[in-house]
Formats: C-alpha cells, structure tokens, sequence
C-alpha cells in the first residue's frame, strides 16, 4: 500500500521542499499543498523516473558533498590564476579516463564534479560507460591527474553507492 | 556601505557583458558564440539580483529563476542543434 | 541592519562580481573553444554562486524571517552549468573546432 502510494519518497521529499522554498513560507496550507504535490507528482512519473542507487553511508555523503564545495572554491581561485596569468604557458590536454562505474546516475555525479573542481571540463563518454574524456586547461602530467581524480572522487563514489563495479 | 558596494559590483558585472559581447560578435566559431551568450545570461541573472537588492525588494527573485531555467533550455537546445540538426530525438 | 551582516553581504557581492567578471575575462582572452569553456562552466557559476548568497543574508537579516528561496537559483546553477559544458564541448568536438598546437591528447570523434 505504502509502496504503491508513494513509489519514490525521497523524491516527494525533495518535491514538498521545493515547494516550500519557492513560495518562502512554512504556512501550514503550503505545507498541505506541498505534500499533496509529492504525493501526484511521483504517482503519475512512477515509470520515467531514473532509478537511483541507494546511499551506502551516509555520513560519507556528507564528507563527499564538503569536500566537493571546499574543492570547487579552491579549484576556482586556481583557474583565476590561469586564467589572469601569461596564457602562453598553459598546456591543456586532452586525457581519457578509466572508470569502473557503471550506474548512469553516478556516473553522472562523477562527470558533473569533474566539471565544476580542479581546471578540468568533462567533454565526453563513450558509449560502452568505460571510459570519459576530459578537458583540462593546465596539465603538467596527465597521469597525475587521472590518479587524482580516481582516488579523490571515484573511489568515495563508489563507496558511498550501491553500485556494482566491474 | 551596500549603496557604496552595489555600483561597485554593477560596474565589475557591466564589464564582464562588455566581454561577453565582445566575444559573441568575434566568434568565430558557432559554439563560441553559444557560450558567450550563456555566461551572458548568467550575468545577467546576477545583475537582476544585485537589483533586487539595491532596490530592497523580493519581487525579482522569480524573474531571476526563470532568466537561469530558460537560459539553460536554450543552451542545451543549441548544443543539440549543432550536434544532430535536430533539437528532439 | 547590523554593520557585520552589512559587512558580509558587501564581500559576498565583490567576490561574486570579481569571479562573474574572472570567468568572462577567460572567455575573452583564452587561446582556443576547449580552453574557454573552463571560465564560464566555474568562475562564473561560483561568482553568481556567491552573489545569490549575499542575497540570501540580505534578505533574512531584514526581520520577516529566513529567506532561503535563493537556495534554488544557485542549487539550479550548480547541477546545470556542467552539463551545458558537456554539450558544448561534444559539439565542439564534433565540428572539429581548431585547439591551440600545444595541446596534448586527441578528442574523440
């Protein structure tokens, strides 16, 4: 019964507090409509909604989810000083990576993160989910920097998901 | 110290739409001009909210809201465009 | 208003302009499309990122309560500036746009 009347709760989670932040208010008729939302929304997407894995730890989401904000501001001021300095001495490249995750919903996780931290843009996947190309504006050394990301966002991914690696 | 701060700021994001224009008219390519006019409308979202607050009003807060989401609709049916010709597939 | 909320908000808002104007001044400068799409896709998706934070302070510190609605721009901002960067870049590679000579690697097709 639960089941079937609310197929996705996180999502009529995240749905009713949508709700709430875009009318500002913890009115209690907000709160009803809100909810009602959450509820009819999923009900009626219940076959298109992408499934997500489920969190392993939570507490390493959280630790996750710091550092990635922490590396976003400090990758940043990095990118200022790229991009103010001489662009004469810039090396970008052009860099494969392996990965071993297969979930499309982490994947995703991974390439936006890449995109957003350290002077690197995602440009591509390939269509067998092994591998991501990714742009970086200054490279020194590629392969410290695939290491880097492999160790730093990968494997915390993988442990905090339940996904099946291969 | 905001009255003195906000023009400060309005005059910093006016010349980053200078540099956006600047590149959007030199190209030379098609998905430069796409990106120029998508940090374009990213600035201009944040010129909105520097609005709103000179202005002390919360009224300005939706158009904001709906400047990122169309923008970003825009932007990716561009890119889809000159990926297939195609913007639905 | 308290002058450190005051004080907060005016460096929230000069380190938003700062990183907006950082991210078009590499969009302008920068050598090649690959090179150029790093500005916009973070400096400027932080720098607004900071400038709607300062909003964010400015208007719960005005005593109608918490206004956090602001929280959606820049969540909104946040999940979609990488993937407007992913399309791009894809149909960059696909109509092979011109990369400085230096650059190591190839794309793909």
């Amino acid at each position: 019964m639960m089941a079937r009347l609310l197929p996705h709760p996180a999502l009529s989670v995240v749905l009713l507090l949508l709700w709430l932040l875009l009318n500002n208010t913890l009115n209690p008729g907000h709160i009803l409509l809100g909810g009602a939302l959450g509820v009819i929304i999923p009900a009626c997407m219940r076959n298109f909604v992408m499934p997500v894995p489920k969190v392993k730890q939570r507490i390493g989401l959280m630790r996750f989810t710091v550092r990635v904000l922490v590396d976003i501001v400090m990758a940043n001021f990095h990118v200022a000083k790229l991009v103010l300095g001489p662009t004469r001495r810039l090396s970008p490249a052009f860099v494969e990576i392996p990965v071993s995750i297969t979930d499309d919903f982490v994947l995703t996780v991974l390439t936006s993160v890449v995109s957003l931290t350290p002077g690197t843009v995602s440009a591509d996947v390939s269509d067998d989910r092994r591998r991501i190309l990714v742009h970086t504006l200054d490279a020194p050394d590629p392969d410290a920097l695939v290491a880097e990301i492999k160790t730093r966002y990968e494997a915390p991914l993988l442990e905090i998901f339940e996904c099946s690696t291969t | 110290m905001l009255d003195y701060v906000i023009p400060i700021c309005l005059a910093l994001l006016g010349g980053a739409a200078i540099l956006n224009v600047a590149r959007l008219i030199m190209g030379p390519s098609v998905p430069d001009r796409v990106l120029a006019l998508d940090t374009f409308y990213i600035n201009a979202l944040a010129v909105i909210i520097l609005f709103g607050i000179w202005l002390k009003t919360d009224l300005f807060f939706e158009a904001a809201l709906l400047i990122a989401v169309m923008g970003f609709v825009g932007t990716i049916a561009a890119a889809k465009h000159l990926l297939s010709g195609d913007i639905i597939d | 208003m308290p002058i450190w909320i005051e004080v907060a908000v005016s460096l929230f808002l000069l380190f938003g302009s700062l990183f907006a104007l950082v991210g078009a001044i590499g969009l302008f400068r920068l050598p090649d499309f690959f090179t150029r799409l790093h500005g916009p896709t973070k400096a400027t998706t932080l720098g607004v990122g900071a400038i709607v934070l300062g909003s964010m302070i400015f208007f719960s510190s005005r005593g109608d309560g918490l206004s956090l609605h602001e929280l959606l721009i820049m969540v909104f901002l946040f999940i979609t500036a990488p993937v407007s960067a992913h399309m791009l870049a894809k149909a960059a590679m696909q109509q092979r746009l011109p990369r400085v000579d230096r650059t190591r690697g190839e794309p793909w097709e």
